[in-house]
């Protein structure tokens, strides 16, 4: 971020497309450049990962997205929070459909364990370098992903195993 | 639909299979790998190794393994057999509500810890997805139930945030949704105060707390008609303006609580017993808290004067006077202390609102938000046209994605809404303080006694309605 490179027509963070959503700064790194933004994000002062979901696109797909970001089906967002500058930002990564998988943020931030793993519950997106990817809201014997789009909703099948109805 | 029917079938033909396997006479151990919690049990110590565990801590505090190693202070790894993993909850009753906690002990301590949760989950992000914007406050209202008023506060900010219409929301509508949230805040502490008395033996505590909280729900219900999951906070201003005498109601609580807290003081603050039941118990440092994304009086009681209000102010926050009570040891007796005098801060603002409380409308008149008044509408046919369209299909909101963090009682509650243009939020994810914060539960216990364990999971006082949404 040094004055001479800096051209305000393409704004971007550590290499990453920036966009204003009302007011809020979003940052849309690639699964590759996720992890080390990350890491240089916390290193300027964002150190708190308040929150971290997921969003199905799979009925959306036209969504606006600045240039060269792909859409994929998934999106892994996280809020990020800078305690000492008071200011918020937040990243959204884009996770294919064939491969829904991205690095785990729980080394530089623990507290995006249990929302890592409501994500791989609700959307089968798999964070590598997680300590502990199992179910956390729904029975560990559940098939499917109930907030992915595809998703049915309405009489579903019980699927408790003691269930003998 | 073929899925579906798959489905169907399958679990059909499985299901006799397990039948018949679960009928044969078996043995414990043979029956555990058939519960549905299955891999989320706590592993046994044979499983876990004091790598794993020095991990754990090590990511929490920002260190190395090996840092971590030299802190000293972890629990030694000892023999299996000197260990037992009991259960406490779902049914135990200090677990307030369906909290599960698989701990480790060796004699009275405190090993490990595995909170586990999903008792309560109804899949409430879902059925957000098929309500309209309008309908949405009645299903984010039952999320963390003792907070109904901030759950609905952050979902119409975002949805005012999605519309544009932020600085459009008329003065006396921001005003009241200060005071209701301030009241709110008021009533949740209460509780605490009633539940953490309950859990610590303080009986009479329990009594004295739903009494107060039960003043302040008299004064929801005149407002909104309902003590619980008001749905009176929507995009766009509140459902109806403050009734006539809403003053005096207000006057009587200020009246009231004060002291009614300073008998608190005598029953429990200033009382040996107390403090040698929550001093020490459940510490966390700065560091700790921070790291695990803890928010609210958790990361106050560590030293940290965050809170959102007076930070990063909403509403009218910018204009009131009011302190930030922070502890110093980030112990559960801090945290009740700072619960407490945050009564009293609310009380503080309270009385600031009444002062500056304007007259004006108390939702905004946009056609496209706000359904016209039932007068109108014999009248008008451009009214009966709105009415229509907004009870039938719902405003539009513009595509786009937002998200809004406020104080709740609890900590950062924050609402992120993805829209697609259409009168229903594509995604609608909430940020619950609770969830956040139970990940420190095994930070706390690590190595106190079992019984200090109770006082922990009140200290923290989750609430699992919004933890499992």
């Amino acid at each position: 971020m040094d004055d001479t490179a800096e051209a305000p027509d393409t704004p971007d963070i550590h290499g990453c497309p920036v966009t204003d959503s009302h007011g809020q700064e979003v940052i849309h790194p690639s699964r590759e450049q996720y992890l080390d933004v990350a890491k240089a994000l916390a290193d300027e002062g964002y150190t708190m990962a308040l929150d971290l979901c997921g969003v199905d696109y799979l009925q959306h797909m036209n969504r606006p997205l600045p240039d060269g970001v792909v859409p994929e089906r998934f999106e892994v967002v996280v809020q990020l929070l800078d305690i000492a500058n008071r200011r918020r930002t937040r990243l959204r990564v884009q996770v294919p459909e064939s491969d829904p998988v991205v690095a785990s943020l729980f080394d530089l931030h623990p507290g995006t364990e249990a929302p890592e793993r409501e994500t791989y519950d609700m959307f089968g997106i798999e964070f590598d370098g997680h300590p502990d990817l199992t179910r956390i809201l729904m029975p560990e014997d559940w098939d499917g992903h109930p907030l992915r789009k595809d998703y049915g909703i309405g009489s579903i099948p019980v699927q408790f195993k003691e269930a003998n109805a | 639909m073929s899925t579906t029917e798959e489905e169907v079938t399958e679990v059909a033909i499985d299901e006799p299979d397990v039948a018949t396997s679960e009928a044969e006479p078996s043995s414990y151990a043979v029956f555990i790998p058939n519960t549905d919690e299955g891999a989320q049990l706590l592993k046994p110590r044979s499983q876990t190794t004091a790598r794993e565990l020095m991990r754990e801590v090590g990511s929490v505090l920002r260190m190395s393994e090996a840092e971590a190693a030299q802190l000293g202070d972890l629990p030694e790894d000892p023999e299996e057999d000197q260990t037992m993993i009991i259960n406490m909850g779902p049914q135990h009753p200090s677990t307030h509500g369906v909290l599960r906690l698989m701990l480790e002990m060796q004699g009275e301590e405190v090993l490990r810890c595995k909170p586990i949760i999903g008792y309560l989950h109804t899949g409430m992000e879902k059925t957000a997805e098929s309500l309209t914007y309008m309908q949405g406050g009645t299903n984010v209202t039952r999320m963390d139930y003792l907070s109904p008023f901030n759950n609905e506060l952050v979902f119409s900010m975002a949805t005012e945030a999605l519309l544009g219409i932020t600085d459009e929301i008329p003065e006396r509508a921001v005003w009241i949704r200060m005071l209701m949230s301030e009241l709110n805040r008021m009533s949740s502490h209460l509780l605490f105060m009633a539940t953490n008395g309950m859990d610590l033996g303080a009986v009479s505590m329990m009594i004295y707390g739903w009494r107060e909280r039960e003043e302040v729900l008299r004064f929801f219900q005149e407002v909104t008609g309902l003590r619980m999951n008001h749905n009176y906070i929507r995009p766009g201003g509140v459902a109806a303006d403050l009734p006539a005498g809403w003053r005096d109601g207000v006057l009587r609580l200020l009246e009231l609580i004060p002291p009614r807290l300073d008998e608190y003081d005598i029953l429990m603050t200033g009382q040996p017993i107390w403090r040698e039941r929550l001093q020490g118990v459940g510490v966390i440092t700065p560091n700790e808290a921070l790291a695990l994304g803890a928010t609210g009086p958790i990361v106050r009681s560590t030293g940290v004067p965050w809170d959102l209000r007076r930070d990063m102010p909403y509403m009218k926050y910018d204009e009131m006077e009011f302190d930030v009570i922070v502890g110093s040891y980030g112990d559960a007796f801090d945290r009740y202390a700072i619960r407490l005098a945050e009564i009293r801060e609310s009380m503080k603002i309270v009385r600031q609102i009444l002062e500056a409380m304007p007259e004006g409308d108390y939702r905004i008149q946009d056609k496209k938000v706000t359904p016209p008044p039932r007068a109108r509408i014999d009248e008008s046919m451009e009214a009966l046209i709105h009415h229509f369209k907004i009870f039938t299909e719902g405003f539009k909101v513009p595509e786009g994605e937002v998200y809004v963090g406020i104080e709740s009682p609890r900590g950062e509650v924050g609402c992120y809404i993805a829209s697609d243009g259409s009168p229903t939020p594509y995604r609608m994810h909430m940020r619950d303080a609770s969830f956040t914060n139970i990940q420190c539960l095994p930070h706390m216990m690590r190595g106190g006694l079992v019984a200090d364990a109770v006082a922990v999971i009140s200290s923290v006082d989750p609430v699992l309605g919004g933890v499992d949404r």
